[in-house]
């Protein structure tokens, strides 16, 4: 592990037998775990190359339960690790050795539907499928649909604000939530939003959404549902270059057009797929681009025609358009089983997550081979073209010396790279402890101070999943003191009424 | 005489939070003041007016997205999108005639600090969810940035969002990122007429929920049906907009026409017709002829609106937009916004109500935002004092003490 965590405390770990005798008494019967064979499928979550076992893990079923556990925990000054189905691929769920790992899996019902409203209110450890398989019978879904939608949880996808393939024209999480039951560190529990649209006050929903488990722990999501699209259909172009590639997304959607879909995959991830799955994927291009259009039937074969002929006049070498469901299915499991495959051809893999301005993908592919080369490592690139949220896949095995930290560098630069050409160091994955220590390539001190600021007004002792997204933890007092410098006016020049 | 203070640029901005904060000086934060009548009044020692704080800073069309400074007036940037027909989806309303301004005096920033958002808010979301990127003063004469200008971030905590709808308490917003999108190629109308108020909140429900992709339902009573343009009578309308390709538009509005029948008789809005009508809206043009009525707006579940609009006195004028969801009242008597009966109507069935329009006196008597509960309040109150902890910046234009 090369990321450091906060120094373990030698005064909570020396009364752990008085800790999980206390919490026994708040979360009955198998709700507190604490035997080191029991605790292991704890000890690390999407992110496997960072694992710790936690001190204690504790899985609340009420909210009662998280209030009186969180309460507890601020009373007596001992860490919180929140959890959901521990599928982040940034270590926000890796446990603290000094830290209760709350998890939220019990947290399993959805309380109501209401078409009506188009909203369902549900719990935290719902599965983020599980909420558009519930409403489907009525032709509902829910838009967010990260690729670990089998497994990951609502409660998680608000944690990390995630998105999917869809979220160029339906958004991510934060999009898509209007409202929460969240317990803070001091066990109060506040109802923020609910089935009407914005706040009456601050944001603080928008807070919450992306704040990786660093403000709260959620015990209800309200989320909106959407009536499903009459039809969908795809298109599979294949292009000579990612340049020509690139200038067809830019040009589908200059003409207007936003697709439900647009993925583009590169040479190494095209084999890579194909190999796995058949889909049928040409093999003789150095880009792929899969759109797919939704809505009623006319729409989409108007669009479909138009962005048959976009494609055609930036040059791709095939074109294919689904003609059935089925068919649309199968363009899509190549993409869809890319990790997977890549799996196959390597030992292990690091997936990325920066996003970068789509114009700047040609120099990034080129920059990144640069880096392959430098770094004696090869790489596959899945790509969400209709934002620009990239996901390089870089191939490492971890029995030989040297080779995870060489992926680790290898993939700093690429992040470092993204936010050089104007992008983001995650686009969906979230910082966690994998992305932390590089915060400061994007935000200045003052930046992460002013975010750390928000930190305190939730959480002043900073108890909750600390060590994560923040490279330098700062206690709140020191944060809220003010500078102020000279009540001199300094700038004598400006405008005066 | 208040003192005003226009900085050129970003780092004046700066300049002049930084000199109030070491003179105990607070400030009021000002565009072009088109909704400076909303809100509850500040008293404040300086104004600073950030409206020469103007122009367009990057617009890629291709890639969604348009930087500009705070005090860039809305009208030259939607003109700039119309150009390459694109357009800002979360619709913004103009308050500018509701409060007795001239339309068309919006400013980016301001729109973004109030949430402006308008009747496509139901499908595309309010201007928060189009708000990428910023770069603020905060109240502690700080320069943040956060954000960025791609779609699809979540690199730290999302300060763009608590930015959103702050009323300029937070901070100074000196240059800002948004999300722009394709405008749609036409757009048509379904209206539904004479249905009453629980009829057309189950319509526009209906409506919502069928995969005709609905793009702004709104419900307008009889008593101020007359006020909107480009209706066919002057009666009670529901009124339903489809938007797209032509050919989509086409096919919609004959699904939408058919599934609407059973509710009530049915006519339909060319192009130009429906995009007056929904300009009227966008105006709240009843309440807009004259001044002298207060003004609510209601934000609740769609499907409890017109329970909600029943619990508040019949001699009120209302529409619905956002599809029964936003409720826009105007009380019978000028010195009488009746806060108690419009906090309890809301609270008994949840959402919020903001007084959008009332004398200076009233707004700073009676709560103009919902009030929150303890906690909720509590912890506003500690987001604040994060960002501006000497209370500097539009104190109490929200709640007293914040």
């Amino acid at each position: 592990m090369s990321v450091r965590m906060p120094e373990p405390d030698g005064a909570v770990l020396a009364r752990r037998a008085q800790i999980v005798k206390a919490l026994r008494t708040m979360v009955p019967g198998e709700g507190v775990i604490a035997s080191e064979r029991e605790m292991k499928p704890f000890e690390t979550d999407g992110l496997t190359a960072y694992h710790q076992l936690p001190m204690v893990v504790v899985l609340p079923e009420t909210t009662e339960q998280v209030s009186l556990v969180l309460a507890y925990c601020h009373a007596e000054g001992i860490k919180v690790v929140p959890r959901g189905a521990g599928t982040s691929l940034s270590g926000g769920a890796l446990p603290l050795a000094d830290g209760v790992l709350l998890g939220m899996a019990k947290f399993n019902k959805i309380k109501n539907i209401d078409f009506d409203n188009r909203v369902a209110v549900v719990e935290p450890g719902v599965t983020n499928l599980a909420v558009s398989t519930a409403v489907a019978h009525a032709g509902f879904y829910y838009a967010p649909d990260p690729s670990s939608q089998i497994a990951c949880t609502i409660g998680g996808n608000v944690a990390e604000n995630s998105g999917g393939v869809h979220c160029l024209k339906y958004g991510m999480t934060t999009n898509n939530v209007l409202g929460c039951e969240i317990v803070l560190i001091t066990g109060e529990v506040l109802r923020i939003g609910g089935k009407h649209l914005d706040s009456e006050g601050y944001d603080l929903l928008g807070l919450i959404i992306g704040s990786e488990g660093l403000l709260g722990v959620v015990t209800e999501v309200t989320v909106r549902l959407l009536k499903k699209p009459e039809t969908a259909r795809a298109v599979l172009v294949g292009f000579p270059s990612s340049e020509d590639a690139g200038e067809c997304v830019s040009t589908i959607i200059g003409s207007g057009i936003i697709p439900g879909g647009m993925e583009m995959m590169d040479g190494p991830a095209i084999k890579a797929a194909e190999a796995f799955v058949h889909a049928g994927y040409p093999l003789d291009v150095e880009a792929l681009l899969i759109v797919e259009l939704d809505g009623p039937g006319t729409e989409v074969d108007y669009l479909i025609a138009r962005v048959e002929k976009i494609a055609r006049d930036c040059r791709a070498v095939s074109v294919k358009v689904s003609n059935s469901e089925q068919e649309r299915l199968l363009f899509w499991a190549g993409r869809k089983a890319a990790f997977p495959a890549v799996g196959r051809i390597s030992p292990d893999y690091y997936c990325m997550d920066g996003t970068i301005p789509r114009a700047q993908l040609p120099l990034v592919l080129k920059r990144m081979k640069e880096l392959s080369v430098k770094y004696g490592l090869s790489v596959a690139n899945v790509f969400h073209a209709g934002d620009g949220n990239l996901h390089p896949l870089i191939l490492y095995d971890s029995n030989k010396p040297g080779e995870l930290d060489r992926a680790e560098s290898f993939g700093s630069d690429i992040l470092r790279l993204c936010v050089e050409v104007g992008g983001v160091l995650t686009g969906e994955h979230g910082v966690g402890v994998e992305k932390r220590d590089l915060m400061p390539v994007m935000f200045s001190e003052i930046d992460l101070a002013a975010q750390q600021r928000v930190k305190c007004a939730f959480d002043a002792k900073g108890l909750l999943n600390p060590g994560k997204v923040f490279p330098v933890l700062h206690r709140c007092a020191e944060l809220g003191r003010m500078h102020i410098s000279g009540g001199k006016l300094p700038f004598p020049d400006i405008p005066r009424f | 005489m208040t003192d005003i203070l226009k900085p050129r640029d970003a780092k004046e901005v700066e300049d002049a939070v930084k000199w109030a904060l070491g003179n105990d000086k607070t400030l009021e934060l000002l565009g072009h003041g088109s909704k400076r009548a909303l809100g509850r009044p500040c008293q404040t020692d300086i104004t600073l007016d950030l409206s020469g704080l103007s122009g367009v800073t990057l617009y890629e069309p291709a890639e969604l997205v348009l930087s500009a400074k705070a005090g860039t007036p809305l009208a030259d940037i939607e003109a700039l999108l119309d150009k390459n027909n694109q357009q800002l989806d979360f619709e913004p309303m103009d308050f500018g005639p509701l409060l007795g301004n001239t339309a068309g005096q919006d400013t980016l920033g301001g729109a973004i600090a109030t949430n402006l958002s308008g009747p496509r808010r139901l499908k595309a979301g309010a201007a928060r969810d189009h708000f990428l990127g910023v770069t603020a003063v905060t109240g502690r004469g700080e320069t943040i940035k956060s954000g960025g200008r791609v779609v699809k971030n979540v690199t730290g905590y999302d300060m763009c969002k608590v930015l959103a709808g702050s009323w300029g308490t937070l901070a100074a917003m000196t240059d800002i990122t948004i999300k722009v999108l394709p405008k749609p190629e036409t757009e048509a109308t379904v209206v539904v007429e004479g249905l009453d108020d629980e009829r057309a909140c189950a319509a526009m429900s209906a409506a919502m929920g069928s995969s005709c992709d609905v793009s702004a339902a709104a419900h307008l009573p009889d008593h101020v049906a007359s006020y909107f343009d480009g209706l066919p009578r002057p009666e009670a309308a529901t009124v339903l907009r489809l938007e797209g390709v032509a050919p989509s538009v086409a096919h919609r509005k004959e699904t939408l026409a058919a599934l609407m029948k059973p509710f009530g008789p049915v006519a339909l809005l060319d192009d130009a017709n429906s995009k007056a009508l929904w300009r009227s809206v966008r105006q709240v043009k009843p309440f807009a002829v004259s001044q002298e009525r207060p003004l609510w707006r209601i934000s609740t579940a769609p499907g409890k609106g017109f329970e909600v609009a029943a619990a508040i006195t019949p001699a009120a004028q209302m529409f619905y937009d956002w599809g029964g969801g936003l409720i826009w009242v105007a009380m019978p008597f000028a010195d009488e916004p009746d806060a108690g009966s419009i906090r309890r109507a809301v609270g008994d069935l949840g959402g919020h109500a903001t007084l959008i329009r009332a004398p200076a006196a009233l707004r700073a008597s009676v709560a103009v935002f919902e009030p929150q509960s303890a906690g909720l309040a509590a912890l506003s109150k500690r987001v604040k004092d994060g960002f501006d902890p000497k209370g500097l910046l539009n104190p109490g234009r929200m709640w007293a003490g914040v």
